[in-house]
């Protein structure tokens, strides 16, 4: 049984000076480029600069979830993951699904003012 | 019959020693609260360009103070993760230096982001100017809250490293608590991204 209990301690990842320091520089450079995008005043194209931004902001997310919590697709028996999942499935249905609605409610109701 | 079920329970029961569950039970709730956030990213995201004729992020957002409220929670992240290492090879002095300079850091963005809003209401753009300006307080209030409870917690358990020191109990807290602090800067990157960034592009 002792065994079962080092084993489940292990189970608990503390990461290593390394990995934090690689997770640190990644999140710093992901933060840097949508700041210094938009703070200089955006790329040419709009689009293009709502894309940069909604991209690094996924990838950093990434970035702290497997650097700084630790999530690894084994951990705690896969049932972190799986609450993860779930959560981002209730999260993404939520979201879309509350701006998808709102937005036609707005768009159906009598215009009150001309400048949007 | 009396014999098989105790032999059953002495099976089992060494299989879930105290406190076995505690990280996955907190990681369930840190989703429950990324519930939260996500229904008050949902209002900002129906409300966030309803100025009601009154002023909109290009005229209140200042990126520069944004970016080192940014800066100021990454560095409490990996000085937290620091703590956390420390912890694990025992070393209660270089662990406790560590999370008190996080909760310093934490300190800061959290006085940051009082000034802001303090300037933000004196220039008459308080929370009940807009439907814009109310979705906001409590999306950033909100997280704030969080970061003010953050800090009170690891009060708290340096307070308990201080008298108990490293036990088994304070570990697992502290565990809790990195996986806390950890969460807050994942939700401050949707709040940088959605409500501070793309307000000004």
């Amino acid at each position: 049984m002792s065994s079962h209990d080092t084993h489940d301690h292990a189970a608990h990842d503390h990461g290593t000076i390394r990995s934090y320091v690689t997770g640190f520089v990644l999140a710093v450079i992901l933060t840097v480029i949508p700041f210094y995008v938009v703070m200089t005043g955006g790329l040419p194209s709009r689009d293009l600069t709502v894309f940069v931004v909604l991209a690094t902001a996924t990838v950093q997310i990434v970035v702290h979830m497997y650097y700084f919590l630790h999530m690894k697709p084994g951990t705690e028996g896969g049932w972190s993951m799986i609450s993860l999942i779930f959560t981002l499935i209730i999260l993404g249905i939520m979201l879309a699904g509350s701006v998808w609605v709102m937005y036609h409610l707005n768009a159906n109701m009598m215009p009150m003012q001309p400048d949007m | 019959m009396t014999d098989d079920v105790r032999s059953f329970h002495a099976d089992e029961e060494p299989h879930h020693p105290e406190g076995h569950s505690t990280m996955l039970g907190f990681w369930i709730y840190l989703m429950s609260d990324c519930l939260i956030f996500a229904v008050l990213f949902a209002v900002y995201a129906v409300l966030g360009r309803s100025y009601a004729g009154g002023p909109g992020p290009r005229e209140l957002f200042d990126l520069s103070l944004v970016a080192v409220n940014t800066s100021m929670l990454l560095l409490s992240s990996i000085t937290y993760g620091f703590a956390m290492l420390e912890m694990a090879r025992d070393r209660v002095k270089p662990m406790v230096v560590w999370l008190i300079i996080t909760g310093l850091f934490g300190a800061v963005f959290l006085g940051i982001e009082i000034y802001e809003f303090n300037h933000l209401i004196h220039e008459g753009a308080g929370p009940q100017s807009s439907a814009f300006l109310s979705s906001f307080f409590a999306l950033v209030g909100t997280h704030g809250l969080h970061v003010t409870f953050g800090i009170l917690w690891l009060i708290t358990l340096l307070v308990q490293v201080g008298r108990f020191g490293l036990t088994d109990f304070n570990k697992r807290r502290l565990m809790c608590l990195s996986l806390f602090w950890h969460f807050l800067d994942v939700i401050w990157i949707g709040v940088f991204t959605f409500v501070y960034l793309m307000g000004l592009i």
